[in-house]
């Protein structure tokens, strides 16, 4: 810690008024030491994130290694190009929240407000794709349990594939609805004016998780709908 | 600049009739009034009390179970309870015990109002997630009350499948549930301490200037956020599959139960350490205090913390000796396992060597300090007995296995709480406990832990299989025995929760060092006031730098900060 920490630390309150210093909770000496507490705690959040996934990538991993030919077979009625799109939605969607990162710090509120904007719209447009297949997934039998109608010889080990399938992709598509509404609030933040060059980690961090969330959805889209397509 | 409050080490032995010690005009618990001020708090220090009141309550009800199943135990017949009413109250004790009071004992109560204080900090990092946690703690206890008083659950706490997944009668999902909300307030606990102690240690804490105590629970808190998450989504699988058929255990969808398990020990095995290394840093600053000596081996110490955290993620398969998992994952689990006693044997060396030549106290912590090192040593060394593959299997799944995880959890977590609890509680309480009272609850929880569980050790190996209700006549003696020692035990563990709820009101007013120890915590008044100093710290001195007893009474006051290091 250096010297000027000690210099002006605690002795009250800091006394300057202006937003940025406003911004500062009362347990912190400045607004640095809160930054960098934010941005770890973030960080440690991810971590656990990647452990709360990493059991079903697990089970994936299992399964997948001893049923190859049955999860090949299954991942074909998984609709590649629907998959696809909603992978360029979101690459899309991060390099607009990067923007909006940009924009809050150097100070321009409107761009970040219209960048703001158009990642939640992505993220709406993701999620609505998402519910156009789970509703194809739905008419075509393709929901584990009594109702499972699959033809072939892997009927059992398709049931886990899809039950892989509708798992993973709920949990990150809760995130991605967490994620909208993170990117609500933010939104009516920015709007109200409570950002700038100075204290801006809240969307900062916001866009951690973001990046967080697409970059699961990278492993998720390979895994599930690419599998085997050199088979076939 | 320098006028900062000089830990004031005189050794004051505690509660000297002839001092009259006043309390500070306003402190933490005085600072505001009525129940708004506690429910809606940030205030790490009431929080911790907040916590220290949920698990008591837990305590209480996880023990009232366990009185039940003792009083069945009492006589080789099921008369008591029926075989599935006996199933339903193990699990529950296990669920509440486990999950709901050893868990977030020692993290969430004397953690959350200790670590802001030992570094030198007005609250930890995130102080609304702090309060947060509380309630999500609360919620999880909601749900999984709900299960019980709905009809129970009767699939042990380990939750095996498919046994849980399907066939089990009824509430295992909102027991999961229970678990997988509380495990978030274990999380965020995790989340709060290494961003704590990280980015908030006063000017001039180093890490090697921490408290133990810290270093211990920095350890904690690697395991709470990198296996809850595992044990939440694994229980989520279990809710899943019973509620909508995304069954990723069932054997019908060629599915495998024993990834239950793999996943379920992943987190359960390094579990055990969440209750156990916060144990080791109470015990570290007792010994340390109590003898007025640093803890030998000080570096050796903090970083068998550190070990036992991440290697403590490599053995789960010990558990699974006989689940059906390889030959060569058997030998290499086993072979780790043995490994992994190495780092605790440092501790209970170094802390056995911190014992030579110093000035000894016995004061009621120090007594359970006792108690822990002596338990703990023979539950570590009879789970060396279950990570030998052979020797497993015959005791596997018999009451050897229970013996030997209440002796790590109970004699070892259990004991090393109580001992924190009161060596802390004139700071939480500003005042002191009754000390003869203590000492003797301190021994006959002693005395009852051991008639308790020893006999189950016996039993174990003679062959008395866990989880029923009735057996041969032939372990009746022992089971008599069991079944006494546990009514002691219970007086014992009675007696605190009267006297010091009692010492809240009627104790002696403590002074800000009752015990003459070093550390930030004794620096500032008891109880300490909201924002925990009043000029805010700047360490210069090395952690446990004690005078000897003799040179500090004739100096009669101690400033570690002028010695050498
Ligand atoms: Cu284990």
């Amino acid at each position: 810690m250096s010297a000027e920490v000690i210099g002006n630390h605690r002795v009250n309150h800091p006394d300057g008024h202006d937003r940025a210093e406003s911004a500062l909770a009362h347990h912190f000496e400045n607004l640095e030491q809160q930054r960098e507490a934010g941005t770890l705690g973030m960080w440690v959040f991810l971590v656990t994130e990647i452990m709360f996934f990493g059991g079903l990538f697990m089970a994936y991993i299992v399964y997948r290694t001893w049923y190859p030919a049955a999860f090949a077979e299954a991942s074909h009625h998984l609709d590649v190009r629907l998959g696809g799109v909603n992978t360029v939605v979101l690459i899309v969607s991060s390099l607009t929240m990067a923007l909006a990162v940009y924009s809050i710090q150097v100070g321009a509120r409107r761009s970040t407000m219209i960048y703001l904007a158009l990642t939640l719209a992505l993220g709406l447009v993701f999620l609505g794709i998402k519910f156009i297949e789970y509703k194809h997934k739905f008419e075509d039998g393709l929901i584990p349990g009594a109702g499972f109608k699959f033809e072939g010889p892997y009927y059992a080990d398709a049931q886990m594939f899809f039950t892989l399938y509708f798992t993973m992709t709920g949990l990150h598509a809760l995130h991605m609805i967490i994620g909208v509404g993170i990117l609500l609030v933010l939104i009516a933040l920015v709007w109200r004016g409570k950002f700038s060059p100075e204290y801006h980690a809240p969307v900062e961090l916001s866009g951690l998780y973001w990046h967080f969330v697409d970059i699961i959805w990278m492993f998720l889209f390979p895994l599930l709908y690419l599998v085997g397509t050199h088979l076939s | 600049m320098q006028e900062i409050t000089t830990p004031n080490t005189h050794h004051a032995p505690a509660a000297h009739p002839s001092v009259i010690h006043k309390m500070p005009r306003v402190h933490y618990l005085n600072a505001n009034y009525g129940w708004r001020s506690w429910l809606f708090t940030v205030d790490h220090k009431r929080i911790g009390i907040l916590y220290l009141v949920s698990i008591t309550f837990y305590f209480v009800l996880g023990g009232i179970y366990a009185t039940l199943i003792r009083l069945e135990l009492a006589t080789p017949q099921g008369d008591l309870l029926k075989a599935e009413t006996y199933n339903k109250f193990f699990t529950q004790h296990g669920i509440i015990m486990v999950f709901f009071f050893l868990i977030p004992s020692i993290p969430a109560v004397l953690g959350n109002f200790l670590i802001p204080i030992m570094i030198g900090a007005r609250d930890v990092a995130f102080p609304k997630l702090n309060l947060a946690s509380w309630y999500i703690f609360n919620l999880g206890g909601f749900f999984m009350l709900y299960a019980v008083i709905n009809g129970g659950v009767d699939t042990g706490w380990t939750f095996y499948t498919p046994y849980s997944s399907q066939f089990a009668l009824g509430n295992v999902a909102p027991a999961a549930l229970g678990i997988f909300i509380a495990g978030f307030s274990s999380i965020l606990t995790g989340l709060n301490f290494i961003v704590t102690i990280h980015a908030m240690r006063a000017p001039g804490m180093t890490w090697f200037r921490l408290p133990l105590f810290v270093w211990a629970l920095y350890a904690t808190a690697i395991i709470q956020i990198l296996g809850t998450p595992v044990i939440a989504i694994t229980l989520a699988a279990v809710g899943l599959e019973r509620l909508l058929h995304l069954g990723i255990f069932d054997p019908a969808y060629g599915g495998d139960p024993v990834l239950f398990q793999h996943l379920f020990w992943f987190y359960s095995h390094p579990a055990v350490y969440i209750m156990v290394l916060p144990a080791m840093g109470v015990v570290s600053e007792l010994v340390a205090n109590m003898t007025r000596k640093r803890i030998f081996g000080y570096t050796f110490v903090a970083f068998a913390s550190i070990a036992i955290a991440v290697f403590g993620f490599m053995v789960w398969g010990h558990h699974m000796f006989v689940s059906g998992q390889g030959m060569y994952a058997g030998m290499i689990f086993s072979f780790l396992s043995f490994a992994l006693s190495i780092p605790s044997a440092i501790k209970v060396f170094n802390w056995t060597a911190t014992l030579y030549k110093g000035s000894i106290s016995y004061d009621t912590p120090m007594l359970y300090a006792f108690g822990f090192v002596g338990l703990f040593t023979i539950g570590g060394l009879t789970g060396l007995f279950l990570a030998a593959m052979g020797l497993d299997v015959h005791v596997t799944d018999t009451y050897f296995v229970i013996a030997h995880f209440h002796y790590i959890m109970v004699g070892g977590a259990l004991m090393a709480y109580l001992g924190g609890l009161h060596f802390w509680w004139p700071k939480l309480a500003g005042r002191m406990y009754p000390e003869g009272w203590g000492r003797l609850s301190a021994l006959i929880v002693f005395v009852g832990f051991n008639l308790t569980f020893f006999p189950q050790f016996l039993l174990g190996y003679a062959g008395m299989p866990r989880r029923y209700h009735a057996y041969p006549e032939e372990y009746q003696v022992l089971n008599v025995m069991s079944s006494a020692g546990a009514s002691i035990l219970a007086v014992g563990l009675a007696f605190p929760i009267i006297y010091l709820i009692w010492s809240m009101r009627y104790g002696p007013v403590a002074s800000a060092n009752p015990w003459g120890a070093i550390g930030l915590e004794w620096t500032t008044s008891s109880p300490p006031p909201t924002e925990n100093f009043d000029h805010s710290p700047v360490v210069t001195w090395e952690a446990y730098g004690f005078r000897p007893l003799e040179e500090s009474e004739v100096v009669g006051q101690m400033t570690p900060d002028d010695r050498p290091a």
